[in-house]
């Protein structure tokens, strides 16, 4: 797992499994501060180190997208969930 | 930071302690609290909000009368919405109201803990006891989770106990250790809770992750059912398909399914009437009673089957965990619009009645997206306008097929409920573009719950409580808009020798000729002015009042009669400017109070009531043109 592999959660495609590498929330774009976002994106269980992976998405623009998370699965849009950068999981 | 706890704890053991229940949504938490109250509980609202307050009352096996209060489900103490806002002011003893608790129990869905660890850690907090409650027992036993309950209870610094909200005797265990706690409660401390910052909560879910991770063996795999279900409903198209398809089959529920018993509550009020009409009493008193009272009251509780049925099929999805779905797959089609994804249920349930649509917006966290929300719930067909739109239909369009299949007058009905639509989704875009600048709103974040069958028990307790609110308000609200309107349609009495009916004399009238001028446009007659009027305590009010203009008693028919009446004396252009105008207009003073109610000021009442009214006017305006220069006049 190099930095090199790293994207945002945003990006990624059906099926990607990862591991959240670090919540980057200055982003432009966002309905919210990036402090504000960046609570809530925690309050939901996206930390440094859960494994994620993206199990579903919408018809129009592939959005929103509902993500594995630890136990739990989330619907976020793609908007916020660039704030996400993870790392692929290593092909089993 | 909250030294008012301390007092109330001190002062509170003469009264039946409190017991507070706290979670993440979806943890079973109502489940729980329906277990352990059964009917025992009273639904109100907290003072100066409409926050639903939930209390109920049980005797512990030690003989123990303690008050449960369930409190709005939360991931945090930070409280985002009004409903997450009494969360944490109950919880930190901030509200003047009779609930400060004395026990929190923090409820955890046992099989998906991780959020709700974290939330008992921030809990620990407020300075008061709290002990953690593993909810759904069962379902994580039977998915292979493992709980080492004491470990967790040592980690966590909290008594632990495990229960099964749904099954005899599962909530035995937590019984007994709320007597085993209240037996020597420690005094509350002072709260060293304040709002946390990222940084903490960070620390504070890998403090759970530990903590997490030392007590439960899981496979953290996905529950399989859920899994497969979602591979279908959540599919892009598929999804979409078997959304539209399930709210094909709820409008036809809705109208279909009610309609027996909806004639039934009708022709027992007709009855009534006829009872009044047949005493001794005087002339006036009869009309009071039959005219006010009982046509007035009936009209408005002839919708409680389909309220109770639209309420069945949003509580089934909802306890299915089917709703969170649907604001998923809907969130990009009405963003579109500038409406949130959860927008979808409160403008889903406003087809029934936008009361009840209205108040469930307090599920949008947004403050804009609320209001915008809102604003444009009472432009969704509501079953109020139903009444007039048949009446109107029936007397003017013709019934024949066009296309070969499809009923015209049908297909003017649902044009109808298009236009509303089209217009809320318009007005909505306007809001956004004006209002709000075209700014990104709230962020779209929900948690997806697993699928579970939803309980009969929890059910009926909450359509025995949906029904009782629509029908105090009835009792309420509406029971003295009728009075009044009576009053006006009634007072002054005609004079002797009249020859017009009654009402042609009374203030209603007067009113309905000073609106001449400026429904003139509009091709609406004096007639059509006076029934608007009352029609504005309840939409199908107008057609009772159609009925009393054109001298039309009640009874068997008299829908029929009206329609035959009206085909006979308006143009087709001014039914359809009727129609048009009934699609948008304001006519409705309980929403209009519950708008004020839910946003707490009278400025966006009158927003509404304005918007509404000008929309009203222009449709109807362009309506009654354009048919007359189609010779429709």
């Amino acid at each position: 797992m190099t930095s090199k592999a790293t994207i945002a959660l945003g990006n990624a495609l059906v099926g990607f499994r990862g591991r959240i590498r670090e919540l980057v929330v200055d982003k432009a774009g966002v309905g919210l501060p990036g402090l504000e976002l960046e609570r809530r994106l925690i309050e939901l269980g996206f930390v440094e180190g859960a494994d994620v992976e993206l199990l579903h998405q919408g018809l129009f623009g592939g959005d929103p997208i509902a993500v594995r998370v630890a136990h739990t699965t989330i619907a976020l849009r793609r908007r916020e969930a660039m704030a996400i950068l993870v790392t692929p999981a290593l092909p089993a | 930071m909250n030294a008012g706890g301390i007092l109330t704890a001190a002062v509170a053991p003469a009264v039946a302690p409190v017991i507070a229940l706290v979670g993440n949504p979806n943890c079973g938490k109502t489940a729980l609290f329906n277990a352990l109250t059964g009917s025992r509980q009273k639904v109100a609202n907290y003072p100066g909000v409409t926050v639903e307050k939930k209390i109920g009352r049980l005797t512990t096996p030690a003989g123990r009368v303690l008050q449960i209060v369930d409190l709005p489900g939360t991931y945090s103490l930070r409280a985002r919405s009004p409903d997450e806002e009494i969360t944490r002011d109950v919880v930190l003893g901030r509200l003047q109201s009779d609930v400060n608790p004395d026990l929190i129990v923090c409820v955890g869905d046992a099989s998906n803990l991780r959020l709700a660890l974290r939330l008992a850690l921030e809990l620990k907090r407020v300075g008061r006891p709290v002990m953690l409650s593993l909810n759904m027992m069962d379902i994580a036993r039977k998915r292979g989770v493992e709980i080492d309950v004491a470990r967790l209870s040592r980690e966590l610094g909290v008594p632990v106990v495990q229960s099964v909200a749904v099954r005899r005797g599962g909530t035995d265990a937590l019984l007994g250790e709320i007597d085993r706690l209240l037996e020597d409660l420690p005094l509350a401390q002072a709260a060293d809770w304040h709002a946390p910052d990222a940084g903490e909560l960070r620390g504070a879910q890998r403090e759970a992750d530990r903590v997490l991770r030392a007590a439960v063996k899981s496979s953290g795999e996905r529950d399989s059912g859920t899994a497969a279900v979602d591979a279908v409903l959540l599919h892009p198209v598929a999804g979409l398909v078997v959304l539209l398809a399930l709210l094909f089959v709820m409008f036809q529920a809705v109208f279909a399914w009610a309609r027996p018993l909806m004639d039934v509550i009708q022709d027992g009020f007709t009855w009534l009437g006829t009872l009044v009409e047949a005493s001794p009493l005087p002339d006036l008193l009869k009309s009071f009673f039959k005219d006010g009272l009982i046509s007035g009251v009936g009209s408005v509780i002839v919708f409680l089957p389909q309220i109770v049925i639209l309420f069945f099929f949003i509580l089934v999805l909802e306890d299915l965990g089917y709703m969170a779905r649907a604001a998923f797959l809907m969130d990009r089609i009405m963003g579109g619009a500038g409406l949130h994804g959860r927008a979808f249920i409160p403008l889903l349930s406003s087809f029934a009645c936008a009361i009840p649509g209205i108040m469930s917006t307090r599920v949008i966290d947004d403050k804009r997206d609320r209001l915008t929300t809102i604003l444009v719930a009472p432009l969704m067909t509501c079953s109020a306008r139903i009444p007039v739109y048949t009446l109107i239909i029936g007397a003017f369009i013709p019934d024949r097929e066009v296309w070969g299949f499809v009923g015209l007058q049908g297909l003017v009905m649902f044009g109808l409920y298009a236009s509303g639509i089209a217009g809320a989704l318009g007005v909505s875009f306007i809001i956004k573009r004006v209002f709000w600048h075209g700014e990104p709103g709230e962020p779209f974040m929900l948690e997806l719950p697993d699928y579970k069958l939803p309980r009969v028990k929890s059910l009926a307790i909450g359509l025995w409580t949906r029904a009782t609110i629509f029908l105090k308000r009835a009792g309420t609200t509406i029971l003295s808009m009728m009075v009044l309107i009576w009053f006006l349609a009634s007072f002054p009495r005609p004079p002797a020798g009249a020859t017009e009916p009654a009402i042609s004399y009374s203030l209603a009238a007067m009113l309905g000729s000073l609106l001449q001028p400026l429904t003139e446009p509009l091709g609406f007659n004096w007639q059509i002015n006076v029934a608007l009027i009352p029609g504005m305590a309840a939409r199908e009010v107008a057609v009772g009042a159609l009925g009393t203009i054109y001298a039309i008693d009640g009874g068997e028919g008299a829908a029929d009669k009206i329609g035959q009446a009206i085909a006979g004396q308006w143009s087709l252009a001014t039914a359809l400017a009727l129609l048009a105008w009934y699609v948008f207009a304001p006519q409705c003073a309980s929403t209009l109070a519950v708008i004020r109610r839910e946003t707490g000021s009278w400025k966006w009442m009158w927003v509404t009531f304005g918007y509404m009214l000008a929309l009203a006017y222009a449709a109807a305006l362009i309506t009654n043109q354009v048919a007359r220069a189609l010779g429709a006049g």
